[in-house]
């Protein structure tokens, strides 16, 4: 049944529209919403199952016919990428009710949630390069909704930053799809996939190329254009800084996945080499970011740019291990963002400041969260046998197999920085004096740390059963690297 | 107290709203065939309310109105994301239309298309975000 490719659109979309009935009505918005994410997260399981054992759902929207209606290509990355969505929306419902947000929930918090998890499954799923637009801005604008909430001079002017530079990103986005669609004479991408190969992307195509991976590039905060993400990032509540470092920057460089291994394959030399460069600069400049500050938020929200450094190695190398690389580093990331964006939310809320220079002893009164928040700087640093270690374990490989020797010194070097960036914490927060938080009042983290305990156990059994999880990324690999697979499912004739 | 002379404005606004809504109907029924739609519909509605709201006032027009405008949103969204789904229950790929034609007494002839349903549902939606807008912004002085 091909309709099944437009459910983790629609649930999310209908569930935001029946709470904005509820919206006054906390406890019935909060019941709601678990409620909703969890039937989302069965159908969007049931869905990776079935593009798993039966191949790629094509949804032709309104029976339009493929290339000129609407598709919409449920393909196995697109499965788990939207699965991945569902389980960190379900554990950030779960957060929710008790991450402080007190009134705010009554400004319409769970429906701009759930149009969020709407724009980012649409932009997973969809196959047309405009829809692609329309779903940017439909997460988008639930982004600004969200990143507004709660007022306040700092937040008010992070939001305005956020806010320009997105709006300048969508309108390149826009003009550099009508330059493509008056080149080729299409959106939807296997077409254009199909036309762009027919003249071996010529000329102008190249440089259209550039221009959305300039777009994505701003979406996805790589090495010049992240200047906007780390401040913007940390303002609002730490569900929200959760949901936004674990999903919005990763759309960014999902697209910049599927252009880049679909559409603009053929000048290689240009384009993917240009992005080993950028990313071996977006680790060092991430990396240096996060080491230069003592805010705990601050200190996390750097370190996405390192990461998606590490990602878009792998698009660059576009050979089977550093796109499996890729992949695998893409969903662990994903997973890891959410949790230290919520740990870091309770640290800060038990200790009542975000300044590491402020805090000290913490171990004595939360020793379980000190310990959460360790095993998840190992698992976001990349050491064995975590899930980060497998990512970047495939993507070195693949830098090495494609005589990459320095971006590989580089990545060991980040990798050992994040992991120093992310125990800077652990020892000035947690280790030292008793005394220090000793008159702070003992807060209760009582429903905060459950929905973390599940990513973190899901991240371990990411890196633990790698055995089982890597063959369906390897098969996911093969299959982006040959865009002919693709395009015939999309254009079958 | 001070007391604008506005009967010209007065008089001819009615009118004009008048016919705005006329054609703004028009707008919408025609919208799936010809120039048109829910959008354009609903924006040339929002905008007869709109001109009412500033010759009569706004508490006149709340009073002839009561409709909360806010609410018309999810109920526009509801209907359009509904039409959308009921293609599932014929086994239809998402968004499908049809449509048929029926007789009517007085009408006649007349296609009915259930992407006129559709429409209703952007119409709704886009007089529901405009008027919300419009009005947060012309309340704010309190």
């Amino acid at each position: 049944m091909s309709n099944l490719a437009v459910l983790p659109i629609i649930i999310p979309l209908i569930s935001a529209v029946i709470l904005i009935f509820f919206n006054q009505k906390v406890k019935v918005s909060r019941a709601l919403s678990k409620l909703f994410s969890l039937i989302s997260l069965g159908t969007s399981s049931y869905i990776t199952w079935y593009v798993f054992t039966n191949g790629t759902i094509i949804l032709e929207t309104g029976d339009w016919l493929a290339p000129y209606g609407i598709i919409l290509v449920m393909d196995g990355l697109a499965a788990i990428l939207v699965l991945t969505t569902n389980i960190i929306a379900v554990a950030c419902a779960f957060y929710a009710p008790n991450a402080g947000l007190e009134k705010r929930e009554t400004f319409y918090f769970y429906p701009f949630f759930f149009f969020l998890i709407t724009g980012v499954s649409g932009a997973f799923i969809t196959g047309d390069l405009f829809n692609l637009f329309v779903f940017f801005e439909v997460l988008l604008m639930a982004s600004y909704g969200l990143i507004v909430l709660g007022g306040g001079k700092v937040q008010l002017r992070e939001s305005l930053k956020y806010l320009l530079i997105n709006l300048f990103s969508s309108m390149l986005f826009v003009t550099a799809v009508a330059f493509l669609y008056a080149v080729v004479g299409t959106v939807n991408m296997a077409q254009i996939a199909q036309r762009v190969q027919e003249v071996e992307q010529q000329g102008i195509l190249t440089t259209i190329g550039i221009l959305l991976f300039f777009v994505f590039a701003t979406k996805a905060a790589l090495f010049p254009l992240y200047y906007w993400l780390p401040k913007s990032y940390i303002v609002p509540n730490p569900v929200i800084s959760a949901l936004f470092g674990a999903l919005l920057t990763k759309v960014g460089i999902y697209s910049i996945l599927r252009v880049f291994t679909l559409i603009f394959v053929h000048k290689t030399d240009m384009t993917h080499e240009m992005f080993i460069w950028i990313a071996g600069l977006s680790m060092i400049f991430g990396v240096i970011g996060a080491l230069s500050t003592s805010n705990i938020k601050l200190i996390i929200a750097y370190n996405i740019i390192p990461a998606i450094g590490f990602i878009i190695l792998g698009i660059g190398l576009l050979n089977q291990d550093g796109i499996s690389g890729s992949i695998y580093y893409l969903i662990n990331d994903m997973i890891i963002k959410s949790v230290l964006f919520l740990l870091v939310g309770v640290i800060a809320y038990v200790a009542g400041t975000s300044d590491l220079r402020k805090m000290g002893g913490l171990i004595h009164y939360y020793p379980f969260l000190g310990w959460l928040l360790f095993v998840s700087a190992l698992v976001l640093a990349g050491l064995p046998p975590f899930s980060g270690f497998i990512g970047k374990l495939l993507l070195l490989k693949g830098a090495f197999e494609q005589g990459e020797i320095a971006i590989v010194i580089i990545g060991l070097i980040t990798s050992l920085l994040i992991l120093y960036s992310v125990v800077k914490i652990f020892i000035n927060g947690f280790w030292g004096d008793k005394e220090t938080m000793a008159e702070l009042p003992k807060k209760s983290t009582k429903g905060l740390l459950a929905p973390v305990v599940g990513l973190l156990a899901l991240s371990v059994i990411l890196g633990v059963g790698a055995e089982f999880f890597y063959p369906h990324i390897e098969s996911i690999a093969t299959y982006l690297l040959d865009p002919e697979i693709y395009i015939d499912s999309v254009l079958k004739e | 107290m001070y007391k604008p002379n506005d009967l010209i404005l007065r008089t001819t606004s009615s009118l004009i709203a008048f016919i705005l809504l006329g054609f703004a109907v028009y707008l919408l029924l025609a919208g799936h065939n010809s120039p048109g739609g829910g959008f354009v519909g609903g924006l040339m509605t929002s905008g007869a309310i709109l001109l009412m709201n500033m010759s009569y006032g706004a508490d006149v027009v709340k009073k002839v109105l009561p409709i909360d405008f806010t609410k018309l949103i999810p109920i526009g969204l509801a209907i359009a994301v509904g039409t959308g789904v009921g293609s599932f229950l014929f086994k239809a790929p998402f968004l499908s239309q049809t449509y048929d034609y029926y007789t009517f007494p007085i009408f006649g002839k007349i296609e009915l298309a259930t992407a006129m349903i559709f429409d209703i549902g952007v119409y709704l939606t886009v007089v529901g975000v405009m008027m919300t807008i419009i009005l947060t912004i012309a309340n704010d002085q309190d």
